[in-house]
């Protein structure tokens, strides 16, 4: 009976999916958003459902907020540019030299690091920070010494975090130019780095800009890494993580983590037109 | 080659270090879960099995195994029927809104985590009023388990195209037994494939993980994070850190093979 009516098959398909992610998960990210812009008693610490943006006001101008999310806009800006620039040549390599054999076996393995535990990657890079930890010691001959726990060790190990996201877009993105548009450069007397400043470059730049915004949101939302190889530092997840837990301010807390959902929101939506999403 | 020698020894060079990179720290757990210095100082400073049997023995880490092993089952059966079910949806029909339903398989994995995880949160505590436990941790892992499913089935119906689902249809197959004797045989890699997936990723989660456990329910990496700041049980920790990359690891690497390339290649997304 089903297969002579699509429209019930498809509505059967489609009503779980939809009902678990459409339904229950979208309205428990719009009650967040809700309760970004809703107040909280200062004295009962009970939720007060009048409508402000206070939440907001508070995280742009009071001093610690405004420390707080410059530095990690800065740092999402740095993760970004240390991703880019360890991607590209990699992502070039696989899409333009590696034969097909090669291609295959380097996807899998840029891909595998990015499905091992986010914690143990974090943790690893705690070891290898630590001031007996292998940095240290390949650095000691050299008279240099490891960072230690600190914001440059936390940009290293958020790079290597989200790495895999940014040489995937750009892997995609170099693969769909075509050869003969280099081929062309060459013959017409171009050196390579020349073909790549002003042939390669400005054609992945839409791909470079789908790769960071996962480093740049992803960043945004960490806390765990900051916490264990960012010394005393903190991040705007550790505002929110400390918001929901100690201080007990599920609005303030709320308001912070819109942050980067309105980025990744608008990313989306922009990739999704261009059919990006399909291609990766 | 259309790029000049010297360009191609650079790349491959970079590519080189980018790999070496890649795979130092997450082989240096695993060297130091057979370290006999406790403190991990390097180099080694000899071999030992002792920390490995000491993790074998100890309770908390077991018993965050057994329920790291129950979600991550729990939530990759979940995801698979509802995975298979959207990625149906999608690839053999077109209706107003299509687009709309891919990004929404995608949201939960493309927002970080914590937004996830205080959303559900505050959805299963303030709006359900249900307490955080078992069940909310199975719920929470199989809405970001979803889309590795849905990527996974979609790049293979999209391959295979639906001729041979018609013909089953045009000899009066019906819908179930079409799906049964075609559909489903077609799928089952890439059923294998995107599970092995889903069960790697609920397996390593911590974010949303921390926000909807109980106080009863510690997963392997929640155990992690809990123990990582005990000196003595220091190394530990790192044989389950280590334990956790190969079991990681192992999934992944089959789903890869099982998998087509340019199912592989959709599956990170």
């Amino acid at each position: 009976m089903l297969h002579r009516h699509p429209g019930l098959r498809l509505s059967l398909l489609l009503t779980p999916p939809i009902l678990w992610l459409g339904v229950a998960y979208l309205a428990a990210l719009g009650a967040m958003f809700m309760t970004s812009l809703w107040g909280q008693n200062d004295f009962t610490g009970k939720i007060e459902r009048v409508w402000t943006l206070d939440n907001f006001h508070d995280l742009f101008t009071i001093g610690v907020y405004k420390t707080v999310t410059v530095r990690t806009l800065g740092i999402a800006v740095l993760v970004t540019i240390v991703d880019a620039v360890v991607a590209f040549p990699i992502a070039l390599y696989m899409a333009k030299v590696a034969s097909p054999r090669l291609q295959r076996l380097l996807v899998i393995a840029v891909l595998m690091p990015l499905w091992a535990s986010y914690l143990v990657k974090t943790y690893a890079w705690r070891g290898l920070l630590s001031s007996n930890g292998l940095i240290a010691w390949i650095a000691q001959p050299f008279g240099l010494d490891t960072p230690g726990y600190g914001l440059t060790a936390t940009i290293i190990t958020l790079s290597y975090l989200w790495l895999p996201y940014m040489i995937l877009p750009l892997f995609a993105g170099l693969e769909r130019l075509p050869n003969s548009l280099l081929e062309a450069s060459a013959d017409l007397g171009a050196s390579g780095a020349r073909t790549l400043r002003t042939v390669v470059l400005p054609m992945v730049f839409p791909a470079f800009v789908a790769g960071s915004i996962f480093t740049f949101s992803l960043t945004l939302g960490d806390y765990i890494a900051v916490k264990l190889v960012g010394g005393t530092n903190q991040m705007l997840g550790n505002v929110v993580y400390d918001n929901v837990g100690a201080a007990n301010n599920l609005p303030f807390a709320s308001a912070v983590a819109t942050i980067p959902v309105v980025l990744v929101l608008v990313y989306l939506s922009v990739v999704r037109r261009t059919g990006a999403l399909e291609n990766l | 080659m259309s790029l000049p020698r010297g360009l191609r020894l650079v790349l491959l060079a970079c590519t080189i270090f980018a790999l070496v990179v890649i795979y130092v720290p997450l082989g240096i757990v695993v060297l130091n879960s057979f370290n006999t210095s406790g403190s991990f100082a390097w180099p080694p400073t000899g071999f030992t099995l002792e920390w490995w049997h000491r993790a074998l023995t100890s309770p908390g880490a077991r018993d965050a195994l057994w329920v790291s092993l129950r979600v991550a089952s729990l939530s990759t059966l979940l995801s698979l029927v509802l995975g298979t079910m959207a990625a149906m949806a999608l690839s053999r029909h077109r209706f107003f809104g299509r687009n709309t339903v891919s990004l929404l398989v995608i949201l939960p994995i493309a927002l970080p985590g914590i937004v996830t995880g205080i959303a559900l949160q505050n959805a299963f505590k303030n709006l359900l009023g249900i307490d955080l436990g078992f069940l909310t941790l199975v719920v929470a892992h199989a809405t970001f388990c979803i889309v590795t499913v849905f990527n996974n089935v979609q790049a293979r119906l999209r391959r295979l195209g639906g001729n041979l689902e018609e013909a089953s249809m045009d000899l009066g197959a019906g819908t179930f037994t079409t799906f049964r004797l075609i559909t489903f045989p077609m799928l089952r890699s890439a059923l294998l494939a995107g599970g092995l997936l889903s069960f790697a990723l609920s397996f390593d989660e911590i974010i949303v993980t921390t926000f909807t456990a109980g106080s009863h329910e510690e997963t392997l990496p929640l155990w992690i994070l809990n123990n990582m700041f005990r000196a003595q049980q220091a190394p530990v920790v790192n044989v389950v850190a280590a334990a956790v990359i190969v079991l990681s690891i192992v999934p992944i690497w089959l789903a890869q093979r099982l998998a087509g390339t340019d199912e592989g290649v959709a599956a990170a997304r």
